[in-house]
């Protein structure tokens, strides 16, 4: 069976903070990691490999470095990976993003194609669902565990609000997975070594045959109008003095909101 | 919007580069340059000594695909669940209402499967009208037919706004929607507001990891999608002999790759629901480790409360997921939140901060969490809290 994965590699968000005086990122030293929802997605398309068989290639939108990103998934154990690339992809929104993929995985062929739930840099959980409409697949969304898995059909666990549903689907059909269906596994030396010396495909916007209006800025129907820090609450009041007269101001704040 | 480096200003000192967290600037020609994969972070702005990284608003010369002006009216797509419309579809209606009148135009409904009783509740809640279709199809999940069914009312009717929830179902299919009809979507939308001046909507949300906020545009393309994560809007008026008219729509060669087998409903693991709690104490990062939460516990059932958690704890395994509040776990409004080690990134902020007081305990007071909070202790969270709960012991007798 042939799986792809698609991955993002993301700046690790969980440390940048905003200068509220100039609206702009404090960064220090942010490193860029594998989207952690992705690297379930790898674990998820190599333990289908190991029991149906097949080959895993793991593919990536983005700048150049973005190949460090691959060589890490190829460490883990992945066949193959594809590199996105081209200036044409600049300011690319979650249509224009999908589009792109669509064309690539097309042009690759796949069974299954496998995606995190959504990245930690945008969270908007649509790349994975956008792409299967245009490649007229069926999807299944927050993927927790996989029952099933033959030839033809595919039975899965997906996350719902108030608990989950079991659900079959057809094959070929795209999955976006949570981190709660498995733990990734680490890369192996062997895996280190191959990763280290593999070749990554890279694909251009021609090669894809994507139309030029179709990708990009030009091909993004949102654009970012403004970008600004959250609100401050002007009323706020720090509690002062001995950590011991701070809990005591705090209980009589309680006290006066009817609390205690 | 776009930042640009203004080459004639650049002297190639370089110093841009290292401010770049997707690393999109480079250096060609001994100048520095931002290339396609700026996310317009601004982290850049403020580093060069000559002033030459700006940004630029730009004029859209993408040619208008369709004619917008044939796009009119408000959408809320009203999820239902076992039959029943989620409190979401409520909430949105109430927000629509707000845009409709605006826009001086209509606000309707969609509904697939649910029961016309349902469908008239809409229009008391406030819809001009509901686009009803009954057809079994709908009565389970399945992205294929919802998304098929409403890309066929959408050529149809033509809106110029559908809001939806931001929920497990609305963030699955509404996305092969916008694919389909080839127009944007904005995804968990905090706040939406009309240009006075075009009418486009505005919609404002958390951005790069929540760090800070976007006001995003749809401009060219429609309709334009938002959708919005439960409890961020306010229901409107119920008004028991509001009039309105529902359309019963067939269902049009709907087909399903995917089917549902069976469903199970997971019982919350708290005490109290957590978006029902008047009291809310919370845990975040700041409290090192799992045991941690048996404080939070011990604190919050002497307040009557429920216990939350930030991303952060529940990443680090402290505590399930199903106690997480935040742009990817729950919203909750209580009358009073109490942060606990919580930093306060956005993605947290938007989960919580409509709650009526925040109080905050941090050993960082530049920590973003105090400013939201109406009440804050700058100092060690487990002496805090220690003696907070021994105070409450005392009291209680």
């Amino acid at each position: 069976m042939r799986f792809i994965v698609c991955i993002k590699q993301v700046p690790d968000t969980a440390e940048v903070r905003i200068n509220p005086e100039t609206n702009t990122l404090i960064r220090d030293g942010v490193p860029s990691i594998i989207n952690p929802y992705d690297m379930h997605a790898i674990e998820a398309g190599l333990a289908l490999r190991e029991k149906v068989g097949g080959k895993v290639t793991v593919l990536t939108m983005g700048p150049p470095q973005a190949e460090t990103a691959l060589r890490e998934a190829l460490s883990m154990g992945v066949d193959e990976a594809v590199l996105l690339t081209d200036r044409a992809f600049a300011g690319s929104d979650t249509w224009a993003t999908s589009y792109t993929l669509f064309k690539a995985v097309t042009k690759l062929g796949f069974d299954l194609i496998i995606c995190g739930k959504q990245a930690i840099d945008g969270d908007t959980a649509q790349v994975g669902p956008e792409m299967a409409e245009f490649l007229k697949i069926p999807h299944i969304a927050y993927v927790k565990a996989i029952e099933h898995i033959d030839e033809k059909n595919i039975i899965v666990q997906r996350m719902m609000d108030e608990g989950y549903d079991v659900v079959k689907s057809t094959i070929p059909v795209l999955l976006t997975v949570v981190k709660e269906l498995n733990i990734p596994r680490l890369p192996s030396l062997k895996g280190k070594m191959f990763a280290k010396k593999a070749e990554i495909k890279k694909m251009t916007r021609e090669m894809i045959s994507a139309e030029e209006e179709n990708v990009g800025l030009k091909g993004s129907p949102t654009t970012v109008q403004n970008i600004f820090a959250p609100e401050i609450k002007k009323d706020r009041k720090l509690f002062t003095g001995t950590t011991d007269e701070q809990v005591n101001q705090l209980i009589e704040t309680l006290r006066g909101l009817k609390c205690l | 919007m776009l930042i640009i480096i203004e080459q004639d200003k650049c002297i190639g000192c370089a110093v841009c580069i290292e401010s770049c967290p997707y690393s999109a600037i480079v250096m060609t020609d001994e100048k520095a340059s931002i290339n396609e994969y700026c996310q317009l972070c601004r982290a850049c702005l403020n580093v060069c000594p000559e002033g030459a990284i700006v940004e630029r608003t730009e004029t859209s010369d993408i040619q208008v695909s369709h004619d917008l002006s044939t796009y009119k009216g408000i959408w809320v797509f009203a999820e239902q669940r076992d039959g029943y419309v989620s409190a979401v579809s409520y909430e949105l209606i109430g927000e629509g209402r707000r845009l409709a009148g605006e826009l001086k135009t209509n606000l309707s409904a969609v509904l697939f499967g649910s029961s016309e009783k349902e469908a008239e509740e809409l229009i008391r809640w406030g819809a001009d009208q509901v686009y009803w279709c009954d057809d079994p199809i709908f009565e389970k999940f399945n992205d294929e037919p919802y998304s098929q069914q409403f890309v066929s009312l959408i050529n149809e009717f033509k809106p110029a706004i559908i809001l939806c929830g931001a929920t497990a179902i609305g963030r699955s299919f509404m996305p092969r929607v916008a694919a389909r009809v080839r127009t944007g979507l904005t995804a968990d939308c905090t706040a939406l507001q009309i240009d006075k001046e075009t009418g486009n909507l505005i919609q404002i949300r958390p951005a790069f990891g929540g760090n800070i906020m976007a006001s995003i545009l749809c401009p060219n393309h429609r309709p334009q999608i938002a959708t919005v994560r439960p409890r961020v809007m306010k229901r409107g008026d119920y008004k028991e002999d509001r009039k309105g008219e529902i359309i019963k729509i067939r269902a049009v060669n709907l087909n399903s790759n995917t089917e549902v087998l069976n469903s199970h409903k997971e019982p919350s693991y708290c005490k109290v629901n957590l978006q029902e709690a008047e009291v809310i104490v919370s845990g975040g990062r700041g409290l090192g480790n799992a045991k941690g939460f048996e404080l939070i516990e011990e604190l919050a059932s002497l307040l009557n409360g429920s216990v939350g958690a930030s991303r952060a704890a529940v990443d680090e395994g402290w505590i399930a997921y199903s106690h997480q509040v935040g742009q990817t776990g729950k919203t909750v409004c209580p009358k009073i939140y109490i942060a606990c080690g919580i930093s306060g990134a956005v993605q947290h902020l938007v989960g919580m901060s409509s709650s009526d007081i925040i109080i905050a305990i941090n050993k960082n007071p530049e920590a973003p969490i105090f400013n939201v909070a109406n009440y804050g202790i700058v100092g060690d969270l487990y002496e805090v809290i220690g003696l907070l709960i021994k105070r409450l012991k005392e009291t209680k007798g």
